[in-house]
């Protein structure tokens, strides 16, 4: 999946810092021997092969991708027919899919997610929060196939009752994502209201604000890099997933026409298209580099948010938070 | 002397047992600074926290006993306690600026009090910050975050902050904990002002602190109020030989 974040790299790297690592060799110094030798250049070893492997994977998408950038008009690329048997390469459909379903949820996700954290963080009593707590975290360990399938069986046919031909539609897509981030967004927002410190709430309410009024103005504010974070960490589940998805949109890879109904029309995104055209292609054909090029694309969409990420985290320090009340 | 604040055989237990208030009794008068001070873990802050009702975010309690502010109850139903945290302002230990700028900490606890007149929040602004000893510091940068100040800066402007309710009580719960001794001695010298208007009570950093500011003290032990007295015969000669012991440093 995506790349870490980086302030949550500088975290982990932070950690790492920590420990004592002068003071257990300084004591080892005296018995040095081939032991130490050989585990650092094991470590050493490890951590350089696997930088080593992400490039090399980066390179191949690369090589396997570009002919899709270079051989097929840009233009040609993003119209709105996706016919690979005819030549015609057009990723408009699939892009407005993954956008559609990816949108939808986050307009789901976002809200539920952020009000069930501020519940359990600030609201819900003690033996509420044991109950939920591991709930969720048991939530964010179901494989996404099975979530797939419940979409499939349960899902469809309640989004069919709301009048869709079918109930594979971007709707029923939108709902297994957001379901599937929510426990990514709600444990790290959680955490990150319950990073704050308790000195604020007392602060604010000893000044008379309400308990709402303290979570607003207060503890949202001071939480807000953490709640940044774990929406984008959300999102960034959301846009990557493509077992749950392929099985409940429909994958039809047509612009769905504009209108109310939307969301309640059959969509394939970017992701389903490579799972489902992987096997039948011929390797070096045209049509197998624009699946690379698909996943370029994906690559760059997924850097794009992290970065964004990075930096609405990296403005909210204290530096920033100037403005705030 | 009319009883600002009247403590009547008060006990308190936590939620996991631990008895930190035992039959406590005293009386806070008006316009004084009383000293509340006595070893760690003594039950300085659990007493403090229920004037204001801080204590209603420990859930799971055993509360026993009245608290008086005015003659009212404090736990008495249809306490509004928002209000009650309004006349009863609140320094902590740790100094708490909020997100955002100076000014607005200070204006916070009027917005929400719903007061929006800019030229009366001005105006108390400075007196605010003037009481509390820190106008000259920070009157070119009020729109400043107030996380860039010092720590002794924002113990200030936490006092500044509880100052623009216009409270009837400040509470300080050994709100030099953190500072310096300049700072220290400019939170100090800002009780003096203070003491015209309101009443304080402070849990000091140390029994020489409390001598210094105290018009009467209290001294506490293991949630037990052991001895209440003027500070000159409390800090001079006290009564009760675990005062004493305590005072002296004699103590363990
Ligand atoms: N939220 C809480 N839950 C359970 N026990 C608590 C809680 N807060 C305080 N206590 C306990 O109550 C007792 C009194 O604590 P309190 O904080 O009132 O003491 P204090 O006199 O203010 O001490 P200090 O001088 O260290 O601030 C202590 O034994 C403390 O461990
Ligand atoms: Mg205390």
């Amino acid at each position: 999946m995506s790349a870490l974040p980086v302030t949550l790299r500088k975290r982990l790297r932070t950690l790492v810092r920590d420990v004592p690592f002068d003071a257990v060799r300084n004591i080892q110094w005296s018995l040095l021997d081939w032991r130490e030798i050989l585990i650092e250049s094991l470590i050493r070893l490890a951590g350089i092969s696997s930088i080593i492997i992400v490039g090399m994977i980066f390179l191949f998408l690369l090589r396997e991708g570009i002919p899709t950038f270079l051989d097929i008009p840009l233009r040609q690329l993003f119209e709105s027919r996706w016919y690979p048997n005819e030549g015609l390469y057009g990723m408009w459909p699939l892009i407005v899919g993954s956008l559609i379903v990816t949108v939808g949820a986050i307009i789901v996700a976002l809200p539920l997610g952020l009000i069930t954290a501020i519940y359990l963080g600030e609201i819900a009593p003690e033996w509420q929060r044991e109950i939920l707590k591991p709930l969720i975290e048991v939530l964010a360990g179901i494989p996404s196939i099975v979530l797939g399938f419940l979409g499939w069986i349960a899902l469809a046919p309640l989004i069919q009752k709301l009048g869709a031909p079918t109930g594979l539609t971007a709707l029923t897509g939108s709902l297994i994502l957001a379901y599937m981030a929510l426990p990514t967004i709600i444990s790290i927002s959680e955490d990150a209201l319950y990073a704050v410190p308790k000195e604020y709430r007392d602060g604010a309410l000893a000044i008379g604000a309400t308990r709402w009024q303290t979570i607003r103005h207060v503890v949202l504010p001071a939480a807000r890099s953490g709640l940044v974070m774990a929406v984008m960490l959300g999102i960034g589940r959301a846009i990557g997933e493509t077992m749950a998805v392929m099985m409940v949109t429909g994958n039809a890879a047509f612009v769905p026409t504009f209108g109310a109904d939307m969301a309640l029309q059959p969509v394939r995104t970017m992701t389903a298209t490579i799972a489902a055209e992987m096997g039948e292609v011929a390797q070096g054909s045209m049509h197998y580099h624009v699946l690379f090029g698909i996943g370029i694309m994906l690559f760059l969409i997924t850097a794009a948010i992290n970065s964004l990420a990075g930096r609405l985290v990296g403005t909210s320090g204290n530096r920033r938070r100037g403005g705030q009340l | 002397m009319q009883a600002k604040i009247s403590v009547q055989n008060v006990s308190y237990t936590y939620a996991d047992g631990t008895e930190a208030l035992k039959h406590v009794s005293l009386t806070i008068r008006a316009n004084e600074i009383f000293v509340l001070f006595g070893p760690a873990r003594s039950g300085k802050t659990t007493l403090l926290r229920l004037f204001n009702r801080l204590s209603d975010l420990t859930p799971g309690a055993d509360y026993r006993g009245t608290i008086l502010v005015d003659g009212q109850d404090v736990f008495a139903l249809g306490v509004n306690v928002t209000d009650l945290r309004r006349r009863i302002g609140m320094v902590f230990a740790v100094p708490t600026p909020l997100p955002g700028s100076i000014r607005g900490n200070l204006t916070y606890g009027p917005h929400m009090a719903g007061i929006r007149d800019t030229a009366l929040l001005n105006e108390r602004i400075e007196r605010s910050l003037t009481q509390a000893a820190l106008w000259d510091e920070v009157k070119d940068r009020l729109d400043h975050p107030a996380s860039r100040l010092s720590g002794g800066q924002k113990q200030r402007l936490c006092i500044a902050r509880s100052l623009m309710l216009e409270p009837e009580v400040l509470i300080l719960d050994n709100p030099t904990s953190g500072l310096d001794p300049i700072s220290t001695s400019m939170v100090e010298e800002s009780l003096y002002e203070l003491k015209q208007q309101y009443t304080v009570i402070m849990v000091p950093h140390s029994v020489q602190q409390g001598a210094r500011v105290a018009t009467r003290a209290a001294f506490m032990l293991d949630g037990e109020l052991v001895e209440i007295d003027t500070a000159e015969r409390m800090f001079k000669h006290p009564k009760d030989q675990r005062t004493e012991d305590y005072i002296t440093g004699r103590f363990g």
